[in-house]
């Protein structure tokens, strides 16, 4: 289990890292914390030429604060996230949801745009992201582009970015006060891939009730308009409210056949919508996910 | 009956540092501080590295192997080897159909993984990227994947001339008819576990070198029995074994993955004679989860007949092991399905017994000998089989086994498969655990309901383990005695030597625990220094529960003999007779005086003037052995208990609490035992819960990361509370029995019956290990549906 042999590029800017992955003779592979890339060049199942190593980019690790977003630097970890190094501006899902990702080896190292880049339908990132609304803000040699996390995965490791296209930053809509949420990952063990990942988010102030369903094998299924799925406005007692029909109807259109995985996304998403309607705006912690 | 050696009393213990103390471990100062030294610690100058090609598919005819041509240097193939015997391990049962596995493939690929060309290089990636350009021509045979299928006409064969894929088959003939007639109560189901691959931290390695002073291949590997290793390897070779030499460093877990002989190590050996340079093969864990480790998949038809009170009139089984592709050296493709057979009576009186077991080959790993063997899996299959017969006839699973069990003054007691039960109250050991965890409470709180919709059960499984037995399974004696050399040094410290090896559980302090009782030494004055086959004697090794009954039975031995000399020494000294005196606390006295075991060294090495000249000239060395008077195995009594919260929406299992009770005879080491007890617990809830390796129908492993093979982690493991009953065994040496697989044992019965009382109300009952969120809520979707069973 050790690697076939490859370049290794650590620059120090952007420009220069998209240079680096945009020389396509090279079999170019970005790499942030390396927690998905390097099991899988030693398994030999990755064999890329040449490894870009983007952890060296400051931009990368900057987090900013605007009146209405954080940015968060692609190469944040979800330490970073879990231990409060990075500002929460989502009622604490964030954290939340960092502090449930594997293991904290893991964690340490493992970073944000890293995870969202290889799109493994079961990881947190995607769905948690998507549940808040957020941006991912790309660059290449091209120029940059945003992209809805939501709009992000295709497929099962598959990404609507490009070969020389980065994830710079996250951008992470700031919640109003009041917002609510409710976030179930159910998994065999604690630390392993989830197979039931869920999470309802509602933010009064900004007019927005949102749910989103992972682990499906495929991209999740990101719902921006949640009311016609649990039957009318976020509100008490949600999770009795939510239409099965309804939600059966987007599993069919993303082809989840496996009735146990279906059966796993009701229950994800009947317990993050109980969650939600129960807790209190600022509570962040303490109920069994 | 064999014969145990003749042992005086245990002497006075210094402080209470012997036998019964809960002594910290010697070992963990290095352990706990990272600095043990383990294989791949070691360094060797000029050392050059190892990967296997290893088939891709699981049954083929291998036709060619290309190796490049500036590789061939580099590259070994089984023409290279033809002086290298097979390996094989051949069963005294009747009927056994003895297999060869060659080091490399010859010319039939029989599993995924298997050897096909050995690769050298300076560094391992260099090694893998060599295998990678080795490719193979192959023509796919059809894949025998299930030992169900696998025995049926028209399957396809794993090995030529073997009748219906079926190693051996095992069986006790009772006589049925009259039973199966009249029983008023029959209970009928059938089960099964899933492969599983044991798991130690450190997967196996080795190095191997030529030693141009010795003459010698010198192999430094991970091995839970150095002895056996030579054994094996002089044999394959076709060297005497005075030109091998094995020394096992630090071994970072055992649990039976090594108390084998593998084909790596044959290959690396072949090498090391030829090369000039050492070499070396780690283990990675792919190599570990897919093309090695694996063990512990069983099949039970099960028939339990009783009366209306539940009380057992006759049990009978057909039952199956998935074996795999060839018969692993020492321990055979038989063992697993003989200890079937032989095994699932259990702690139960069962007046008419029938049982037969099928080792079936497969296109899969070969099944290997994991912490408790068959025992696990007959625990299991019982227990659940105790419980459904006791919903059947409308009574606590508790009261039927009360019902049942062995009672404490049938002791010594022969049960149906011939096993001799010497001592123990196995009804007191369930009612223990079962106070511990207050059966009546749990009731009330189950009929009560919980708020989160999950549901309790409880559950308990009991059994009796055969721990360090002296025989094969056909009856005849394995091991004739196992040796210790103990030394006074000549500052009167104790040097003890055996031919066992630690693998973890604590041997450097336990073994001089015993000394301490048998010398009166302390043990910080004791150095047990084990793993080499030039420092010590011979050993079967560290298996089957034994360690403490045959190798702590050689170390009291010795001691006890080394005792008489430091008298007789001790007595000259003291200008008297050696019955004029005695032996405690490190001291020889008279009632004149004394003095210490380190002017009894002093003057028989360094000043032997002070001596009279007809001293014993034996010394003060000695080397002594011991067996136990039962060889049919010490039997160790324990019960399971346990508490669980089943999710019926997620088919998810907390494990809320869990009790053991162990009868291991008389303890050495109660903190030991304990760890032992936990960490065995640990892997039962593995396989009770978490450990599948899946194949598909073509024979491809499927669980190829831990992250797809679940182990247990510190989350999912309770505080097991661990109970202790001494009744000392009539036949060893101090009355200690073998505990060190028990806890292993216990957890799949335990659970099962648990998860099993939480959801009879719903019509689910899981008969298949492990129970996997995923299976508790198919379970579930089957019984709304009003499925069939």
């Amino acid at each position: 289990m050790k690697p076939a042999v490859f370049d290794y590029a650590r620059p120090g800017t952007l420009v220069e890292a998209a240079r680096l992955l945009a020389d396509t003779g090279a079999g170019a592979k970005a790499m942030a914390g390396s927690q998905s890339l390097g099991p899988m060049m030693n398994l030999r199942l990755a064999r890329p030429g040449r490894v870009v190593d983007l952890t060296a980019i400051p931009a990368l690790r900057a987090v900013t604060r605007r009146a209405d977003a954080l940015v968060i630097g692609a190469c944040v970890t979800h330490a970073d996230i879990e231990d409060g190094r990075v500002e929460d501006v989502t009622a604490g899902l964030l954290p939340h949801v960092a502090g449930r990702i594997a293991y904290r080896a893991v964690r340490n190292r493992g970073t944000l745009g890293g995870s969202l880049a290889h799109a493994d339908p079961a990881a947190d990132w995607l769905t948690a992201l998507s549940l808040v609304g957020a941006v991912a803000e790309l660059r290449s040699p091209r120029g940059g582009r945003e992209v809805a996390v939501s709009e992000l995965m295709v497929a099962s490791f598959t990404t609507v970015l490009e070969p020389d296209e980065i994830i710079a930053a996250i951008r992470v809509p700031v919640a109003g006060a009041g917002a609510r949420w409710g976030w179930t990952k159910l998994s065999s063990k604690v630390g392993e891939f989830a197979h039931g990942l869920a999470g309802v988010f509602a933010d009064p102030g900004r007019g927005t009730f949102r749910a989103a369903i992972g682990a499906l094998d495929t991209a999740p299924i990101v719902i921006d308009d949640a009311a016609p799925l649990f039957g009318g406005p976020f509100g008490e007692r949600l999770d009795q409210r939510l239409d099965e029909a309804a939600l059966d109807r987007r599993l069919d259109e993303r082809d989840v056949v496996d009735d146990y995985v279906r059966a796993m996304a009701r229950v994800a998403l009947a317990r993050a919508a109980a969650q939600a309607s129960a807790r209190q705006a600022s509570a962040g912690e303490g109920e069994r996910a | 009956m064999g014969v145990g050696s003749e042992v005086s009393k245990v002497r006075d213990v210094p402080q209470g540092r012997g036998i019964g103390a809960r002594l910290a471990r010697k070992e963990d100062e290095r352990f706990l501080h990272g600095r043990g030294r383990y294989i791949a610690d070691l360094r060797f100058a000029n050392l050059r590295e190892v990967a296997f090609v290893r088939s891709p598919v699981a049954h083929a005819r291998l036709t060619r192997v290309h190796v490049p041509e500036h590789l061939r240097a580099s590259v070994f193939l089984a023409s290279d080897l033809s002086d290298v015997s097979p390996i094989r391990a051949v069963s005294p049962l009747p009927g056994f159909f003895p297999t060869e596995q060659p080091p490399l493939v010859v010319d039939r690929i029989r599993q995924v993984g298997e050897l096909v060309a050995m690769c050298v290089a300076d560094t391992r990636a260099e090694a893998e990227d060599i295998a990678a350009q080795v490719r193979l021509d192959y023509e796919e045979l059809p894949a025998v994947v299930d030992m169900l299928e696998a025995q049926q006409p028209g399957a396809a064969q794993v090995h030529d001339g073997m009748a219906n894929n079926v190693y051996v088959r095992v069986a006790f003939e009772g006589d049925m008819a009259d039973i199966a007639a009249n029983a008023p109560v029959r209970v009928r189901r059938q089960v099964r576990t899933s492969r599983q691959v044991m798991s130690p931290i450190e997967c196996r390695g080795f190095v191997a070198e030529w030693d141009t002073r010795t003459s010698q291949l010198v192999l430094h590997g991970a091995t839970q029995f150095p002895h056996v290793v030579r054994n094996g390897l002089a044999r394959v070779l076709g060297i005497p074994e005075l030109q091998i030499r094995v020394i096992s460093p630090d071994v970072g877990g055992g649990f039976g993955y090594k108390a084998i002989l593998g084909a790596e190590e044959v290959c690396l050996s072949w090498l090391a004679m030829r090369c000039g340079h050492p070499v070396r093969w780690l283990e990675d864990r792919r190599e570990q989860l897919v093309a090695n480790a694996n063990c512990r998949e069983h099949a039970y038809d099960m028939t339990a007949y009783a009366d209306a009170e539940g009380r057992l009139l006759g049990f009978e089984a057909e039952c199956a092991v998935d074996t795999g592709a060839y018969s692993a050296y020492p321990f055979t493709s038989a063992i697993e399905a003989s200890q079937v057979s032989a095994i699932l009576p259990g702690p139960y009186h069962i007046p008419a017994y029938r049982c037969s077991t099928a080792a079936i080959a497969t296109n899969k790993c070969p099944n290997l000998p994991y912490r408790g063997v068959a025992r696990p899996g007959c625990c299991f299959a019982m227990e659940v089989m105790i419980d459904a017969v006791a919903r059947t006839v409308g009574r606590t699973p508790e009261a039927v086994r009360y019902a049942n069990l062995v009672r404490p003054e049938q002791m010594p007691y022969d049960n149906a498969s011939d096993k001799h039960f010497d001592s123990g109250d196995y009804p007191a050991l369930l009612r223990m655990a079962l106070e511990a965890i207050d059966v009546e409470a749990v009731r009330a709180r189950q009929a009560a309901g919980e708020p989160d919709g999950r549901r309790i059960g409880i559950g308990m499984a009991i059994f009796s383990e055969q721990t360090a037995h002296g025989m094969t399974a056909d009856g005849t004696r394995r091991t004739l005695y196992e040796q210790a050399f103990a030394r006074i040094t000549p500052d009167g410290r104790l040097e003890v030597r055996v031919g066992i090896q630690t693998i973890g559980q604590g041997l450097e302090t336990t073994l001089a625990q015993v000394a301490c009782s048998y010398l009166g030494i302390d043990p910080d004055r004791v150095q047990v220094k084990l793993g080499d086959t030039e420092l010590s004697p011979y050993s079967s090794g560290a298996w089957g529960s034994r360690g403490m009954v045959w190798v702590g039975g050689a170390v009291a031995a010795a001691c006890d003999d080394l005792a008489s000399r430091v008298m007789a020494i001790g007595a000259a000294l003291l200008q008297t007779t050696p019955d004029q005196v005695t032996l405690a606390e490190g001291r020889v006295a008279s009632a004149a005086g004394s003095v210490s075991l380190e002017d009894i060294a002093r003057a028989y090495y360094l000043a032997p003037a002070d001596l009279p000249p007809d001293i014993d000239h034996h010394g003060l060395e000695v080397t002594s052995g011991h067996a136990p008077a039962c060889l049919t195995g010490i039997h160790t009594g324990s019960a399971h208990a346990c508490v669980v919260a089943v999710d019926p929406q997620t088919g998810q299992v907390e494990i809320l609490d869990y009790v053991v009770s162990e009868d291991a005879g008389v303890v050495v080491n109660p903190m030991v035992v304990d760890g032992q007890i936990i960490g065995g617990t640990a892997q039962g809830i593995g396989t009770a819960l978490f450990e599948e390796m899946p194949f598909s129908p073509e024979g491809q492993p499927l669980a190829t990361t831990l992250a797809d093979y679940l182990l247990p982690g510190s989350a999912e493991v309770p505080n097991v509370r661990v109970l202790h009953m001494e009744t000392p065994s009539p036949y060893t040496s101090f009355g200690q029995k073998g505990v060190g697989e028990g806890g292993a044992i216990g957890p799949g019965g335990a659970i099962a019956n648990a998860v099993n009382d939480a959801l009879a109300p719903l019509g689910v009952e899981m008969l298949k290990l492990p129970m996997t969120p995923r299976r508790i809520v198919e379970a579930l979707a089957a019984a709304r549906r009003g499925d069939a069973r």
